[in-house]
């Protein structure tokens, strides 16, 4: 694991208000501020390893006002989503919704340092926007083109493949209220910015 | 009979395919009628949440806010997608627990015209309602062709019993609902220990090392189970498991083949319902050698096979106590 270089806390408001706006921005009651620095969560993760920072590390760093490396930190998006830290913490923190809050705030003052991950959640919820239905087709090209274009010769056998067992959707679905759909998602845009 | 609004997800005709077609066949056949919900939108999967919050649970009461319309007389909402699932469940759950973010998402809601409750539809996976409506004794008396002989390792997969918003699941880690139905089907279970590792998810998109060495993970051991084929409840697991395995294959210098099928799909294989019609076939590693043991005792299988090698004795080991008349490792007998 590569341990980032952090700066030392600082014990002002500032660390109260980032661990207050990160509690803010999640779904559901986060309880973040009831971490007791146990560690399981870290101990029970499949893609630790591949973090800069274990959650149990991370949540520190929320605590110390330490906003920029926390949301540079790569953890939340090594994050699954697989919730084994959820149901297994002490606490009852909901630690993967905390990890989809870093990345949406990452993501609005562009401090993520790899941009795959952002550029592909952009590209995804972009059609959803359009079409009112993910396009796998259209998701893994554009990204795959744009991104892992040497993975592309290792790909063909299995996108042919898909393909020729019709699992590949040439076209993409629309729905039919599409509209209806943007001024919702438009709507609650709009509710989220002044929040 | 009994009705269920149906929610499908987006994968349900694109890459899991051969869900669909099977669940369809396996309902009809348990008495389910499942009412797909009027233009259902895509649930976000798990990139909406990781880019803003409001939109995202948004976006998912669009289809609450459908299924309760179209609710007769209190039926659940049934999807047979994990992530769909969980995503349903769970802004049912928040929109509960944080009042501020159910306001929201009604005042976005109400841009289209629309309005939802929370709590007002019950929100269901189809291996619970089948589990628990249907029950076994139901799902044993169609079972026309055991599945014996078939060697099968159960994946769940994370997102169906974790995090539970409903608390549905009694055991998160290590639930054997998904092993009790197979053997109901009379197959022979593997006690698969990563039954709820995760498959990487997403991962093969965006972080392919990641997502590799969690599908190799997953493979590795089921083939150290000896299964014939994994089982899963989740169109992304299957895709993972299947469709990158060649990708695995290669990243790792393996040769595995361990093919991945869905569980409805092994229960109309059961109910004895053209494999054809349940997506069989659709899989890129092949499932049909595997599903050929069908049927075979275990020594027809042993038989094919050729003979077991004998293990050798190691020469260090203590001696083994044997038969009077046996003359002991090294002696010539008189």
């Amino acid at each position: 694991m590569v341990v980032a270089q952090v700066s030392p806390p600082v014990t002002t408001n500032s660390s109260v208000r980032f661990l207050e706006e990160v509690s803010a921005k999640t779904a559901g009651v986060s309880r973040l501020e009831m971490c007791i620095q146990c560690g399981t969560c870290g101990g029970s993760c499949p893609s630790a390893d591949d973090m800069d920072h274990t959650p149990r590390m991370l949540f520190a760093m929320i605590r110390a006002g330490m906003k920029d490396e926390a949301l540079r930190s790569n953890t939340p998006w090594m994050c699954v989503s697989c919730y084994h830290c959820v149901v297994r913490c002490p606490q009852g923190v909901h630690i993967a919704d905390v990890m989809y809050t870093l990345k949406g705030m990452a993501e609005h003052t562009k401090s993520y340092r790899d941009k795959i991950p952002p550029h592909f959640a952009g590209v995804f919820v972009g059609q959803v926007e359009t079409f009112g239905r993910s396009w796998e087709l259209g998701l893994t090209a554009r990204h795959y083109l744009r991104h892992f274009i040497l993975r592309l010769p290792r790909m063909a056998p299995m996108a042919i493949g898909l393909f020729l067992r019709g699992r590949i959707g040439i076209l993409p679905h629309r729905i039919r209220q599409r509209e209806q759909l943007q001024a919702i998602l438009s709507r609650a845009e709009e509710l989220e910015r002044v929040s | 009979m009994s009705r269920y609004l149906y929610y499908p997800g987006c994968s349900m005709d694109g890459s899991g395919r051969a869900y669909g077609e099977s669940l369809t066949g396996v309902c009809e056949q348990l008495g389910l009628v499942l009412a797909e919900i009027e233009d259902w939108n895509c649930c976000g999967a798990t990139e909406y949440v990781g880019v803003s919050l409001s939109p995202a649970y948004a976006l998912i009461a669009r289809n609450l806010a459908i299924a309760s319309k179209a609710k007769q007389d209190g039926e659940p909402l049934v999807a047979a997608c994990s992530a769909c699932y969980l995503n349903l469940a769970k802004a049912d759950s928040y929109m509960k627990e944080r009042p501020q973010l159910g306001e929201r998402v009604n005042v976005a809601l109400n841009a289209g015209g629309l309005h939802y409750d929370p709590g007002s539809v019950e929100i269901r996976h189809l291996l619970e309602v089948i589990m628990n409506d249907v029950g076994l004794d139901q799902v044993r008396a169609n079972v026309v062709k055991p599945l014996a002989g078939l060697r099968v390792a159960p994946y769940l997969g994370c997102m169906l019993p974790r995090p539970d918003p409903d608390h549905r699941w009694k055991n998160h880690e290590r639930p054997d609902d998904l092993d009790r139905l197979l053997e109901a089907l009379g197959a022979d279970v593997v006690d698969f220990p990563l039954k709820t590792e995760c498959c990487g998810g997403h991962m093969t998109q965006i972080a392919p090392k990641v997502g590799l060495e969690l599908i190799k993970r997953l493979v590795d051991e089921a083939e150290h189970h000896k299964a014939d084929l994994m089982v899963t409840v989740c169109p992304m697991c299957q895709i993972n498991i299947d469709a990158y395995q060649g990708e695995m294959n290669a990243e790792f210098h393996t040769k595995h083949k361990m093919p991945i099928v869905f569980f409805t799909q092994l229960m109309g294989l059961a109910f004895g319902l053209d494999p054809k019609k349940m997506g069989i076939g659709r899989e890129l590693t092949d499932a049909r050698p595997a599903l050929k043991k069908i049927g075979k005792g275990p020594q027809a299988i042993a038989a094919e096979a050729g003979p077991a090698h004998r293990q050798r004795p190691d020469k260090r080991a203590l001696p083994m106590p044997r038969m009077a008349d046996e003359a002991p490792a090294g002696e010539v007998r008189p």
